[in-house]
Order: C-alpha cells, then structure tokens, then sequence
C-alpha cells in the first residue's frame, strides 16, 4: 500500500473532528472520500498532508511512518495536498504560484510547461495576478502548483467547490489525464456521480468515522447516500 | 535658489530615512511586525563597526565584510529564540518582545561603551564632510550622494531578489500565506529566518551610515526607529519602494519646515507623518 493511515483521530480544540479511521490506498488508484459537510474528511485529508495534527493513530507512507513529521517535510516524500479554497498566493502570478513549488518535492515531468499542457486554460494567464482569475483557472494553478512536486500521491479537497459545469468539466479532464499517467489520487468530492465515475473505491464518512466502503464500479448512488446521511447505521 | 537648496538636501536626508527604514519595512512586508528594536539594532552594528575601526584600526568598509554577516547571524537566532515564540502569541506579544530588546540592547550597549558620543566620520578620511558645488548656492554633500545612492541599490537589490529569485519567491508566499506554503513544501520558520536575517543585515549597512554621517550613543537607536517608522508608514507599510519615497517626502518636509522656521524641522516631519497616517486610516489603507 502507498498509504495507510490507521486508527486516525483529529480535533479541532475540544471537538474531534476524525474518529479512528483507518484506510488503505494502493498505488495508482484513485479513492473517492465522500460525506456531508463537517464529516471530517477535510481534517482528514489535512491530516496525511501533516497540515492537521494527529491526536492519535498513525500515518504510513510507502511503508515509512510519517505521522510525526510536518506538512513541508512530507512533500519530498511525494504528498502534495490541493486545499479547500484553493489557497492561491493571490499577489504573485500564475507563473510564480506554480514556480515557488519547483523543485522542493521530487524530481519529475512536472514544471511550469507540462503543467500549462495539462491545463491549457492557463496559458494566456501565466502573468496574471492569482487574484485576478477566475475559478477554473484558479483551481487550475492549485493543483498545477501542487503537481509541481511531482507527488506520487495528490489530495485534491472539493475541487469543484463553486465553479461552473463548464470549469468543473476542463478540470475532470485535466484530472482524467492524470488519473491514466497512474499519479495515486484521494479526492474529496461533494457530486457523488461524478465522484463514483472517476474512483475506483469510494469512502464515505459521517461524523468522523468510515461508515462506507467499496469498489465504485460495484457501488450504487443509493447505497452512499444511505451511509451519507446514516441511514441503517 | 536657497529654497531649491533646501529642498535637495530634504531629498539627500530622506535617502538616509529611507536607509534606515529598508530594514522595518521588509520585516514588515515579510512577518507583520513593527520591529521596535530596529533602531537599538542599527546602532550595535554601528557600535560592533566603531569597534573594528577604533581598536582594531580596520577600515570600515572593510569591517562590514565582517559586520553585515554577523548581524545576518544574530537576525536568524533573533528570528528563532525571540520573534518565532513570540508571533505565536498574537499581534501584540512581537511588539512587546521588540519593544524589550530594545530595552536591553540601548542599556547592554550604555553600560559596555558609557554614554560618550563617538562616529565613524574620522576613519573615513574627507568623505563625511566633503561636497560638490553645483552653484554658489547649491552644494551636494559626498557622503549624502553615496547614502542615496546606497539606499536606492539597497531597495532594487531586495526587489530584485523578491521578483527573481527562489528565494524571493519563497518569502513573498510566506508573507501572503505562512500555513500554505508548508503544503508546497517550504518551511515558514526557515524562510522567516532568513528575512530576518537579511532584515539585519540591512540594518547593519544602515548602522554604518548612520555612524560615519553623524554621531551616535547608547540611545541614539529611538530618534532612528521613530524616523524609520515615518518614513515607512508615510509610504506605505511594507511598499519597499514605498518607503524611498516616504523618507524622501520626511526629509523634504523636515528641510522646509526649517527652512520656515529653523525649530519647525522635526515638527514638520512629524505632522506630514500624521497627515498621511490619518488620511491612509480614512481611505482604509494602512497597508500598503
């Protein structure tokens, strides 16, 4: 397994947020982590990034533990989080979100060029303030500037949150391509269709733990929706 | 013409305000903090430089070589014993961290050098006091031309070293956004260290100007961190070129209000400082 967090917990001052989760992900596979809002799974996504402190459990990566390493010490490794509300450096260019992660992960394809080829959307936008983009393109740069680490394992947080069809369509195409070179994807997602289309396994959480798992291709909309909002739990 | 003469020296001492304030408005820009040591550090380095010159008879130019990475060192443990606990602690805690070293560094400095006035001007032969005739009634000081010019490739070297280079990069993401640029693999804490460094080692250059233009005690630091502020706060806090600007426009009103009335020069300073204060506090722009 590329990762295996065990027995996870989080909190968030007196609540916790991340309730014994242990989940294993192969390499080259793409996991699905769906669930209602405050469900945990941005905690948790935080968590194997080393931006959220455990409070208990344990993080592995390829095998090593690296529960008590911090979020900049993981990158290397090969982890590279796409965060909630993409987080853009908003006064630097294009260029410069994506440049200030060049070569502080691992070496590989990944640089100002490939990146552009995936996202071409990005191209004419290269000298444009962050800030001055929209949300496709933003949402472009984030995951640009993440791949710019060429990680071996990318945790992309509800990227499609407020973009529009035609924005979330570019990106899932993007994705897609991504998905096919064989990078290992942990993708929490609020469209549970497009989310069972794209994973092969799907997990979902409520109230902090796992209460679903399964194959996507042998998981139906109804079955998630059921754990989703507990139903028969 | 005298009034032409007056206003080129206004612009010659906002070059040395803006000497002086390339430090505090770079910490600023990088880490939000006022640094109220600025001014008790840029006189140490003036103190470590007369030291060099006056018991170990090395020229000051060249006792920079020595000074500027020392005082590079002393910004990193700075950074890493006093201002990375206390930036944890909110907004208020780095001021009154600051506010002690400076405390502790005029009192350190009084009680190892006494409270006798000294300045580098001796060592540097005729360049602190010789000048340039442009016309009778126009003259430009050597020393003052050099401070200008020094402050100026000072600030275009920072700039250039933000807009270029990697590191630049790095600091510039971690002014906007300490939390996320651990997500791309950079350590907030190392590049803060290296801000801070750097911001020292600015002052250091600062401390050298200040010692060869003018005299400087145990407690000269206040009157420094006070014009620094203005200068920084009149153009703009944490615009590095902004802060050229703000000493110029300092150093300008300072000469004129002298020129009106000689005991009007520091008051002069300090209502331009408040004018823009309140203006920029009105139009909801107190960063720049």
């Amino acid at each position: 397994m590329l990762l295996s967090v065990e027995q996870f917990e989080a909190r968030h001052g007196l609540l916790q947020a991340v309730r014994g989760v242990t989940l294993h992900v192969a390499a080259g596979e793409t996991l699905a982590l769906v669930g209602a809002n405050g469900a945990g799974k941005t905690t948790l996504l935080r968590g194997i990034a080393g931006a959220h402190k455990a409070s208990a459990g344990r993080v592995k990566f390829d095998g090593t533990d690296i529960t008590a390493l911090p979020a900049y010490a993981r990158v290397p490794l090969g982890i590279a989080l796409v965060p909630e509300g993409r987080k853009l450096f908003g006064g630097m260019t294009t260029q410069d979100n994506l440049r200030v992660a060049e070569r502080r992960g691992r070496p590989g394809k990944w640089n100002v060029e490939t990146v552009v080829q995936a996202f071409p959307q990005l191209q004419p936008k290269l000298t444009a303030l962050a800030r001055n983009l929209s949300g496709g393109q933003q949402q472009a740069v984030a995951i640009g500037r993440a791949l710019m680490s060429n990680p071996r394992l990318l945790l992309l947080d509800e990227v499609s949150l407020g973009l529009s069809p035609v924005a979330v369509e570019q990106l899932y195409a993007s994705l897609r391509g991504l998905m096919r070179d064989g990078t290992t994807i942990v993708l929490v997602e609020q469209d549970l269709t497009r989310a069972l289309a794209v994973a092969d396994r799907v997990v979902c959480m409520l109230e902090g733990r796992v209460v679903f798992e399964g194959l996507a291709a042998e998981t139906t909309r109804e079955e998630v929706l059921s754990a989703y909002f507990g139903v028969g739990t | 013409m005298i009034f032409l003469n007056q206003l080129l020296q206004g612009v010659f001492l906002g070059g040395y305000y803006a000497l002086i304030a390339c430090s505090l408005s770079f910490l600023f820009g990088v880490m939000r903090i006022v640094n109220l040591a600025h001014g008790s550090i840029v006189v140490l380095a003036a103190f470590l430089l007369f030291v060099l010159a006056d018991r170990f008879e090395i020229s000051p130019w060249l006792a920079l070589i020595a000074v500027v990475p020392a005082m590079a060192a002393l910004g990193w443990l700075l950074q890493r014993f006093v201002l990375d606990r206390a930036l944890r602690g909110g907004l208020l805690v780095p001021l009154l961290a600051t506010f002690g070293l400076a405390i502790v560094l005029d009192n350190a400095l009084f009680e190892t050098f006494g409270a006798d006035t000294r300045s580098l001007s001796p060592f540097i032969g005729d360049l602190s006091f010789d000048s340039w005739s442009l016309t009778d009634d126009i003259t430009v000081g050597k020393m003052d031309v050099l401070i200008l010019g020094s402050a100026v490739a000072m600030l275009g070297a920072v700039s250039l070293l933000l807009a270029r280079t990697r590191i630049g990069r790095a600091i510039r993401a971690t002014a906007e956004d300490p939390g996320t640029v651990e997500l791309i693999g950079i350590d907030a804490r190392a590049v803060y260290g290296m801000a801070t460094a750097l911001a020292l080692a600015m002052a250091a250059v600062a401390g050298a100007f200040l010692a060869m233009r003018a005299t400087f005690d145990p407690y000269t630091g206040g009157a420094q961190l006070i014009f620094a502020f203005e200068a920084v706060a009149i153009g703009g806090f944490g615009s590095l070129w902004g802060t050229l600007w703000g000493g110029i426009a300092l150093g300008v009103a300072q000469n004129v209000g002298a020129s009106i009335d000689p005991s009007s020069f520091f008051i002069a300073g300090h209502v331009t400082f408040l004018a823009v204060l309140v203006g920029r506090v009105a139009l909801g722009r107190v960063a720049a």
